[in-house]
């Protein structure tokens, strides 16, 4: 999947964005949403989000627990930490400074 | 999460494991829930096992996993083959062990430091010059006269102290009969300040308790002998104790550890060296003297003061020596002052055992070198088994760094638990050797702390030991070619080489051990069979000592009180047994004539005592009860043969010591006087009864009574006389009671003791050599079966097949007896000092050796070379 390529580097981006807003989620959750609010556009490969969420686990920007859901089947939900909300202040702005980078380019070019 | 996480992850990997994939399974479940279809969303996920191998890595230390995968893969290989790895095991254990043990003891006796302030800074005062028989001599034996005038010269400098050596002596704390022993030194007053040192209670000496002869009569007790004679009973401080005629006053317990300046010996009590009788003699040495530099100070400039003071009080000595040859005084005065580095202290003890200890360890680290050698053989044909296995770990992406760890992990495996083993061994073996060489008389006492010096030893000599023998066939496996070792052929002359050296490696080093252990058991054997010229056996040495000098016809009483004594045969008096160590000797001149470079030795003793001893009578009379010293002697045959040379007849000749003139009455025969290693001396035994200048006679305090005994164990009488004594003149105490035989063996104590200890290692390292050996033979008789099949085939008979498997195996025996024939020859050297009557470069001492190895070569390869002529042909070659 060549599109994923080129979001690699935003894939924590993206993960620590939805983190952000919503409750916790589970990596399934996750995944359904960056693929729902980018309008199926963005579409994460299933199966790398967990060594990705589980990097930045260990680097202590989001961190995980296990809940049993009404279904009765158990589940691991992430949350940010405060580090991982600074963190997510600081990928933002290298993003915008990267797509404000290759706009330029586009227009002056 | 924290590396502490990490760690705990790597040992809980299989929960980690479950947890990863509970989470990627919940993933799949959530996928299904909303409506999608089972096959589809796996497909989408991709590899699971992926997947959670990369999370896996990501939640732990990779390497601390993979090393724990290793260690637990090892550890079950170590399993499989039980007897092999208890057999490497154990080898190796008994090396570690060994080694550690040496190293516990040459760390305790000569490295490290005494509890001291700053012992670095210290350093002994010693005299190097030539003995009476031409060879180098060191002397650390000082007057006090000397000691005060170089103390003096050098104050800005450096604080010189005076130190006695440590002496068993008597003392009394309440009534006369309840005498004890304590272990004295006497010391300098400021030798406590100088050592940094503090007291437990009371207080400890200064300057100012040690300034006029006999005026101190004070007492500082080590914490050591407080805790042990007293419980630690503050009040000990002003409790008074007998010794000799002073009453001396405890004023202080010096604090823990400090038992003196001799390692190997704890001292009890220390008292102000003003008490010593000899502190104002200048020819009589009794002292050591050591130095505590200033910070900063050069030492050169010191030592040649030293030198000029020391030179300078001898010269001003020698102006009054009579009776000494001009050749012994030159001798005399050429002696060299030096200053040798004494961290550790000095101790009689140190100068006694460091070359044998070092001996020895250099002994024990061979023993081990064998041992690493055989289990690295053993690795390297497990190894070879296991090529396949190991060709297939390397095509399917085991990197090389990889398989160096999981051949280490075996190895490291080994090593630890041989450590373990060497631990206990090293924990009750160093104790071992410290009663070998501990006597009731001159108890050894060494503290072995098993502390971080110890453990940084050991671990790095597993360490060491771990990449010995396993690094070769660990580079060996990784170097492994999959396509040939999966085709079966990978090239097995390389490994047999490398076996082959090692082998090579091992006999040499056996042969070193063994010609060493030569070298030391019939030092031993000779020294013990040397002929005595007296019968010890049945004897007992009683020494006895009176409060008050005593008349000699007071100590005869005694003598006949004992003689009556059932069980006693025949009872006489001497100054102190022959071999108790104790000497007095002087120059003397025969016939009148000017006194010439040897020295002769006396001891005084009563009428009937040559008969007490056994020793001969050869011509003339013993002794009878009117004579005296001075006055008439007997002489034993060296002195005869020493002094009379022009074929005089020796009874009826007049010697003089000094003003002490004697008459020769009688010839006995030789006997050694003070240790059994050196030859006869000339000793002319002198009248027990003396008189003084004024004919007056004088009256003694110690004295050792001799008795033969009738029954076989002559300390069945000890209690006895011990009572009987003090009942036969109330003033006398016995002080010590010794069999003549147990004088005779402390006197080979260090011999015995090596020569055991030589005798094991030898034993061991010819085992585990002729293991080794066993092992490559039949490992290379496994690896050439086809060969062997072959030509055996084609008509070789088993001769011939005998013939070249026996060959394999001298080749490699002879290598190394070649090179340990070198390495013997090197190390007797080293050795020469311990050595009694024997000569390294005796063909007898090569002799032994090689064909014992020899000997134990052909048994080791015996079964390889039957396993050879019995492969049947048909089934060798049908094998492959």
């Amino acid at each position: 999947m060549a599109k994923t390529d080129s979001l690699q580097g935003s894939l924590d981006l993206l993960v620590l964005k939805i983190l952000s807003r919503r409750h916790p989620l589970h990596g399934y959750a996750i995944m359904s949403a960056i693929q729902e609010i980018s309008g199926d556009v963005l579409r994460v490969e299933e199966g790398s989000i967990y060594p990705a969420l589980h990097r930045m686990e260990e680097a202590g920007w989001i961190q995980a627990e296990w809940i049993t859901k009404p279904t009765g089947r158990r589940a691991r939900i992430y949350q940010l930490t405060p580090d991982g909300r600074s963190q997510l202040g600081l990928e933002e702005s290298r993003w915008e400074a990267v797509t404000a980078a290759v706009n330029q380019v586009l227009r002056m070019a | 999460m924290s590396l502490w996480s990490r760690l705990i992850n790597v040992v809980r990997g299989e929960r980690l494991d479950r947890e990863l994939d509970e989470e990627l399974q919940s993933h799949l479940d959530e996928a299904v829930e909303h409506g999608r279809d089972p096959h589809e969303a796996r497909r989408a996920f991709g590899s699971t096992l992926h997947q959670r191998e990369a999370s896996r890595d990501l939640k732990l230390l990779p390497w601390l996993d993979s090393l724990r995968a290793d260690g637990v893969f090892a550890w079950r290989q170590m399993l499989k083959k039980k007897p092999a790895s208890a057999a490497a095991i154990l080898s190796l254990g008994l090396g570690i062990g060994a080694c550690l043990s040496a190293y516990r003891l040459i760390d305790a006796l000569l490295l490290r430091p005494l509890p001291v302030s700053e012992p670095d800074r210290l350093y002994a005062v010693v005299r190097r010059g030539i003995d009476d028989d031409g060879k180098p001599a060191t002397g650390d034996m000082w007057a006090y006269p000397a000691f005060a005038q170089m103390r003096a010269a050098v104050k800005e400098q450096a604080e010189l102290l005076a130190i006695s050596y440590a002496e068993r002596v008597d003392l009394t704390y309440r009534s006369d009969p309840e005498m004890e022993k304590a272990c004295l030194q006497y010391v300098s007053g400021w030798m406590f300040p100088a050592f940094g040192l503090r007291p437990a209670v009371g207080r400890l000496f200064t300057e100012r308790d040690d300034l006029k002869p006999g005026a101190h009569p004070y007492a500082v007790l080590s914490h050591n002998y407080w805790s042990r004679r007293f419980g630690r009973d503050p009040n000990v401080v002003g409790r008074t104790f007998r010794m000799g005629t002073h009453l001396f006053e405890i004023v202080g317990v010096a604090e823990a550890p400090f038992t003196g300046t001799e390692r190997g010996t704890a001292t009890d009590v220390f008292v102000p060296t003003m008490m010593h009788p000899g502190a104002t003699k200048s020819d009589w040495t009794w002292m050591r003297t050591l130095a505590v530099m200033g910070r900063g100070v050069v030492v050169e400039p010191v030592r040649a003061r030293l030198h000029a003071v020391s030179r300078a009080f001898e010269e001003e000595r020698a102006k009054g020596f009579t009776g000494m040859s001009r050749q012994s005084i030159e001798r005399f005065l050429d002696l060299t002052v030096i200053l040798e580095p004494a961290p550790a202290g000095i101790s009689g003890t140190q100068q006694n055992y460091r070359e044998a200890l070092l001996a020895l360890a250099v002994l024990v680290g061979l023993v081990l070198l064998i041992a690493c050698a055989n289990v690295a053989n053993l690795m390297s044909a497990q190894a070879a088994a296991r090529a396949r296995e190991m060709a297939l770990r390397v095509s399917i992406g085991a990197g090389r760094g990889r398989m160096v760890q999981l051949v280490l992990a075996e190895s490291a495996w080994l090593a630890v638990l041989a450590a373990l083993v060497g631990g206990l061994f090293a924990w009750w073996s160093a104790p071992f050797v410290i009663g070998r060489i501990s006597s009731p008389d001159n108890p050894a006492q060494l503290d072995l702390p098993m502390d971080w010096r110890v453990l940084a030893f050991g671990l790095t000599l597993t360490l060491a030991v771990t990449f010995l023998f396993g690094l070769a066939p660990a580079l060996r496996a990784s170097a492994v070619k999959p396509a040939s070792a999966l085709k079966g052929g990978d090239n097995p002359h390389a490994r047999r080489r490398l076996m082959q050296a090692l082998i090579a490696a091992q006999v040499a080093f056996c042969f070193v051990v063994l010609f060493v252990s030569g070298l030391f058991i019939t030092t031993f054997d000779r020294l013990s069979h040397r002929p005595l010229g007296f019968s010890p056996e049945r004897v007992l040495t009683v020494e006895a000592v009176a409060q008050r000098a005593q008349p000699p016809v007071y100590w005869d009483q005694v003598a006949d009180h004992l003689r009556n004594v059932p069980g006693v045969e025949q009872v006489a008096l001497a100054g102190w047994p022959l071999l108790a160590g104790r000497a007095w000797n002087g120059f003397i001149s025969v016939n009148g004539a000017p006194p010439g470079p040897v020295l002769a030795f006396f001891l005084n003793v009563s009428p009937g005592w040559t008969g007490a001893m056994k020793i001969p009578l050869i011509e003339g009379r013993d002794l009878d009860a009117n004579d005296n010293t001075p006055g008439v002697a007997l002489v034993n045959q060296a002195f005869v043969k020493e002094y009379f040379t022009h074929g005089e007849r020796a009874i009826g000749t007049e010697f003089a010591k000094g003003d002490l003139k004697f008459r020769v009455v009688g010839v006995v025969g030789d006997a050694p006087y003070r240790t059994v290693r050196e030859s006869v001396l000339p000793v002319a035994y002198v009248p027990f009864r003396a008189l003084n200048d004024k004919g007056v006679v004088q009256a003694a305090s110690t004295g050792t009574f001799i008795v033969r005994t009738r029954g076989a164990n002559p300390l069945a009488l000890a209690s006895t006389l011990r009572r009987e004594i003090p009942r036969a003149r109330s003033e006398f105490r016995v002080s010590n009671v010794r069999t003549l035989t147990a004088i005779v063996e402390a006197q080979t104590v260090r011999e015995r003791l090596l020569a055991m200890l030589a005798l094991f290692f030898a034993a061991v390292a010819l085992l585990l050599a002729a293991i080794g050996l066993y092992g490559v033979l039949v490992y290379s008789v496994l690896q050439r079966r086809r060969e062997i099949g072959i030509r055996m085939a084609i008509g070789a008979q088993a001769g011939d097949i005998a013939r070249r498997i026996a060959a394999e195996a001298f080749a490699m025996v002879l290598a190394g007896a070649v090179v340990g024939v070198a390495g013997g020859m090197a190390s007797a050297r080293y050795v020469e000092s311990l050595l009694y009557q024997v000569k390294a470069g005796d063909v007898r001492m090569f002799a032994v050796p090689a064909l014992t190895i020899l000997a134990a070569a052909l048994v080791a390869a015996m079964p390889a070379v039957i396993r050879a002529v019995r492969i049947d042909p048909v089934s060798a070659l049908r094998a492959e």
